[in-house]
């Protein structure tokens, strides 16, 4: 695909990064020399140096031409009017917007087709905040997906020295777990991803994938995790973006459960946020600052999140909070090198909001049918949801059982974990069996823990030309 | 005082104004076929010519002068016009009662307009309708303010209205407005005002009062003043239809104006629930008179614990609210209640409303910014401002908030000392200040619900006076003149 994308910053260069590394043809267009010259050096991409707003500078880009266009520079104005030139003047089909602002992007007349004419939205600020929300609700957890509108969920724990899951085999862990369906669908062992079967022991400090039915998934977690106590106490440190989100979904959508203190250093930051927040305590101060931590009861927090803008001071607040009693505790980390250097160690979740958003932005890039797809810790592995369009002489997988269909049957690192089948509040999950059947309008939950598989399990899903 | 010129120049036209009032007493009179007409004619006629001699007299030289109204101004104004409608207001006790003193005259008439309703006259229930109507008009008037009328009437107050307005209106948070200019805020201030006090007679009527008896007490009801027609007060009509329709104009009457304007142009009642200040005055009152209903029953002070309840209630909040009434002698109840009530009167009314005291709004904030005190304590590096219905209230509001209360607290000491120099008992002398600086009525022990002021010395009622002055313009309006920087260029 031809791609365009504007802004090379720390979401335009993951995601130029990314993009690139998939044979598309990516521009990357900034009005900074050196952010440019640093992709350019690194990855197979163009760049063109200019201001995006001016036509000029998109039609050396490739405008006219182009597939995609997605607007991830700094400035919500910015991004907006690039996307309506983007459709007015060079009629590019498909138009990405990134939005800080949940103002603007909750507003459908700004951004459809009678304003600024985006096709979809992309949040890192909100896709991180959402993704923070979920560990809170799964104190277990490193990363929560859902699938199916919610229907589904895909938790992934660690497994840890004398727990429960560490030293079974997976075939022990099913007769354990009884009438609970569960599936592990991937595990992660020393930065490599490995598609279990039943015989497949696990170790201490593996990072197990379990995908479940929603309602079935806490029972699980209680019995893979039992120790795991619920959040109660959570300090937030910065007062930024993200940390403003966090607290008031903390405060609005779950009025009463959580205590939330928030460190910052600005004062005039710290009036602000008091503010907008009316039960939060609002603390000013260095989240680095061992006496404050030692003062606000770091100890007794049950979650530390550290979400200032420096990853250096995130990752030292997070080491030193996690030193001094904090359960858990979160880090926002934008550099992937860094993220990869302090995850697993004692912070116990490093998150970026780059990485957050690749996964919608991903769906958006895909061909086919796909609903939605997922990375899965730093994309070392990525989960799809694809949709079986079409009937069964037109369809490579509709009406086959999996175990028939080559690609899925899970060597090569390809596997399905479920099937949603029927929509709305019909809607069944059905975890995947060797001889379970896929019908028409199935979503399937589909695991790639190999990169260069993507492409093919797209194209079994696309609906062969007979079909129309 | 030649700077101030223009301030004369406007005191002139409100005086004018406040002449207007005098023709309801005579209607009255007319009405009655008393002989008083030709003596409310006369007043009026004296209030009507210094008013207009002192606005023309003074014209010229304000048009030379051409500047606007400034903070200073509005403050004089205010101060002036409380210190001089009195004199033309006591025209009729003078005229009407000629063993009244000059020093019992103005008390009335200071008592009136402030709603205090404190009296020194007696036989209340022999005096001419048309005093009892003049009383009430008095009181009713100075319900809303005298100033707050002119500005919403007298187009020349227009502009620099706001600074007159601020002077005012009581209450310590005056930015926001209910409409763009200023005029059209106390016009439809006024507009609630006059609805409200119009329901209250109508309801009085309906519930068994005479129409005279109605009017009377309406006006009287709604402004929180307390001044009745008749000495027993609301013992005379021993009806338990009527003390509700008070209690529940009484209680309307302690709201801010301001919520009352914004429930009518909603069409609904979510003003008065979201509205912190209106929802603790309502608590307040309902706790307050279960607290004191409570000690009534416990101490057999009634023979049933509805008649508790009943007397509990409408004393309770009569007394909390400012206005007032009485409808049994509560000086002889047992001491924690009477006590209790007088205490309420001093924070329960909210800001904006016809009542005297603290003020809720104060009140509420003071506690606010306590629970915050501690917060800190416990977190040093806290940033916590205190808030209310959602805004924050700025440090200087809560500063100059402290100040008031020291200056309240001053006054209130400063005046029961002087009270006891000059001889009264401490419970007289203390509940008289406090109940005049609150503008609330009756005090206790010998200025209680059962007698009248009557007994203070010429000196003691001055000291009242200046309370009573002191509370309705919130001290500092008045003691700012005293300041030798206020006269300074």
């Amino acid at each position: 695909m031809k791609i365009i994308i504007v802004g090379a910053g720390r979401v335009g260069g993951s995601v130029a990064e990314l993009l690139a590394a998939e044979r598309n043809d990516i521009t990357v267009v900034d009005s900074e020399p050196a952010a440019l010259s640093y992709l350019s050096e690194r990855f197979d991409l163009k760049v063109v140096a200019g201001n995006a707003i001016r036509p000029s500078v998109l039609r050396e880009a490739g405008a006219a031409d182009a597939d995609l266009l997605i607007a991830a520079a700094a400035h919500d104005e910015t991004n907006l009017v690039v996307c309506r030139i983007a459709k007015q003047i060079f009629n590019v089909p498909t138009r990405i917007v990134r939005l800080r602002s949940p103002e603007l992007v909750a507003s459908e007349e700004l951004i459809g087709i009678d304003g600024f004419c985006a096709d979809y939205v992309i949040s890192p600020e909100g896709s991180v905040t959402g993704a923070i929300v979920r560990l809170i609700e799964y104190p277990e957890a490193l990363q929560v997906i859902e699938f199916a509108g919610g229907k589904l969920a895909l938790v992934a724990v660690r497994a840890y020295q004398g727990g429960r899951l560490t030293g079974r085999t997976i075939m022990e862990l099913k007769e354990h777990l009884g009438g609970v369906d569960v599936r592990i669908v991937a595990i992660f062992r020393n930065e490599l991803s490995i598609t279990p079967d039943g015989t497949t022991r696990i170790e201490s400090g593996d990072e197990v994938f379990c995908l479940a039915a929603k309602k079935d998934i806490r029972r699980a977690l209680v019995e893979l995790r039992p120790a795991d106590k619920k959040v109660e106490r959570i300090m937030i440190a910065g007062g930024g973006n993200i940390g403003l989100r966090l607290a008031r979904i903390l405060e609005k959508d779950y009025r009463g459960k959580y205590q939330v203190k928030i460190v910052d250093p600005n004062k005039k930051r710290c009036e602000y946020l008091s503010q907008e927040l009316s039960h939060t305590l609002i603390l000013a101060g260095d989240a680095t600052d061992g006496d404050l931590l030692g003062d606000e009861h770091v100890a007794d927090m049950d979650l530390f999140v550290s979400l200032t803008n420096d990853d250096e001071d995130n990752i030292m607040a997070a080491l030193l909070a996690k030193r001094m009693g904090a359960r858990r505790v979160i880090a926002l980390i934008n550099r992937r090198e860094y993220g990869e250097l302090m995850e697993g160690g004692q912070i116990d979740v490093a998150l970026s909001p780059a990485q957050s958003t690749i996964g919608e932005l991903l769906t958006y890039v895909r061909s086919g049918d796909v609903v939605a797809v997922h990375s899965l810790r730093r994309g070392e592995a990525e989960a799809l949801e694809v949709v079986a369009h079409g009937e069964a002489k037109s369809s490579k997988v509709i009406g086959k059982r999996i175990e028939e269909i080559d690609l899925l049957s899970g060597k090569g690192g390809v596997s399905v974990g479920a099937i949603v089948r029927g929509h709305g509040d019909g809607a069944r999950v059905l975890m995947a069996h060797h001889d379970t059947v896929i019908e028409a309008e199935d979503h399937v939950i589909v695991f790639v823990s190999n990169n260069r598989m993507l492409p093919k399990v797209e194209k079994l899903f696309q609906v062969g030309a007979g079909f129309l | 005082m030649v700077a101030f010129i223009p301030v004369f120049n406007l005191l002139g036209a409100t005086t004018s104004l406040f002449a207007l009032a005098f023709l309801v007493p005579i209607g009255v009179a007319i009405m009655y076929d008393e002989q008083a007409v030709a003596l409310y004619a006369v007043s009026m006629a004296v209030t009507l010519g210094a008013g207009l001699l002192l606005h023309l007299g003074t014209r010229r030289a304000t048009q030379r002068a051409r500047r606007e109204l400034q903070p200073r101004d509005g403050f004089l104004l205010v101060s002036l016009t409380w210190l001089l409608l009195p004199l033309f207001a006591m025209l009729p006790f003078l005229l009407q009662l000629p063993e009244i003193s000059f020093t019992d005259a103005y008390f009335e008439a200071v008592s009136c307009l402030t709603t205090t309703g404190s009296t020194t006259l007696v036989g209340l229930d022999a005096l001419p309708a048309s005093l009892h109507a003049w009383r009430a008009v008095t009181v009713w008037i100075g319900g809303l303010g005298v100033v707050v009328l002119a500005v919403a009437i007298l187009p020349v107050l227009g502009v620099g209205g706001s600074q007159v307005f601020k002077a005012e209106l009581p209450g310590p948070m005056k930015e926001a407005r209910l409409t763009p200019r200023i005029a059209e805020t106390a016009k439809g201030l006024y507009l609630v005002y006059v609805v409200l006090s119009a329901l209250c007679v109508l309801c009085l009527k309906w519930a068994g009062m005479t129409w005279f008896d109605a009017f009377c007490h309406g006006g009287s009801i709604v402004s929180l003043g307390g001044v009745s027609t008749h000495d027993a007060g609301f013992a005379y009509f021993d009806s338990a239809a009527i003390e509700f329709v008070a209690m529940v104009f009484m209680t309307l009457g302690a709201l801010n104006f301001a919520t009352h304007f914004q429930a009518f142009r909603r069409r609904s009642l979510s003003a008065y629930f979201r509205t912190t200040e209106a929802r603790w005055t309502v608590l307040i009152l309902i706790f307050g008179s279960l607290v004191v209903a409570l000690c009534l029953v416990r101490n057999g002070t009634f023979p049933t614990a509805l008649g508790a309840m009943r007397y509990a209630f409408f004393n309770t909040v009569s007394v909390a609210t400012t206005a007032g009434f009485a409808n049994t002698d509560y000086g002889h109840w047992p001491e924690f209640a009477p006590v209790f009530m007088l205490l309420l009167s001093c924070f329960v009314p909210s800001a904006g409303s016809a009542g005297g005291g603290i003020k809720m709004i104060r009140f509420v904030l003071m506690l606010r910014q306590a629970a915050r005190e501690m917060v800190r304590i416990i977190h040093p590096r806290v940033i916590n401002p205190v808030r209310l219905d959602g805004e924050t209230v700025d440090n200087k509001i809560l500063f100059s908030m402290l100040a008031f209360m020291l200056v309240y607290g001053g006054t209130i000491v400063f005046f029961t000392i002087v009270m006891l120099f000059s001889g009264l008992d401490v419970i007289t002398a203390f509940t008289a200040i406090v109940s005049c600086v609150n503008n609330a009525g009756p005090g206790l022990n010998q200025v209680g619900p059962a007698t009248t002021f009557a007994i203070l010395s010429d000196f003691q009622t001055w000291v009242c006076v200046a309370s009573m002055l002191l509370g309705r313009l919130e001290l500092f309006t008045l003691l700012v003149l005293l300041t030798p920087g206020f006269w300074r260029k």
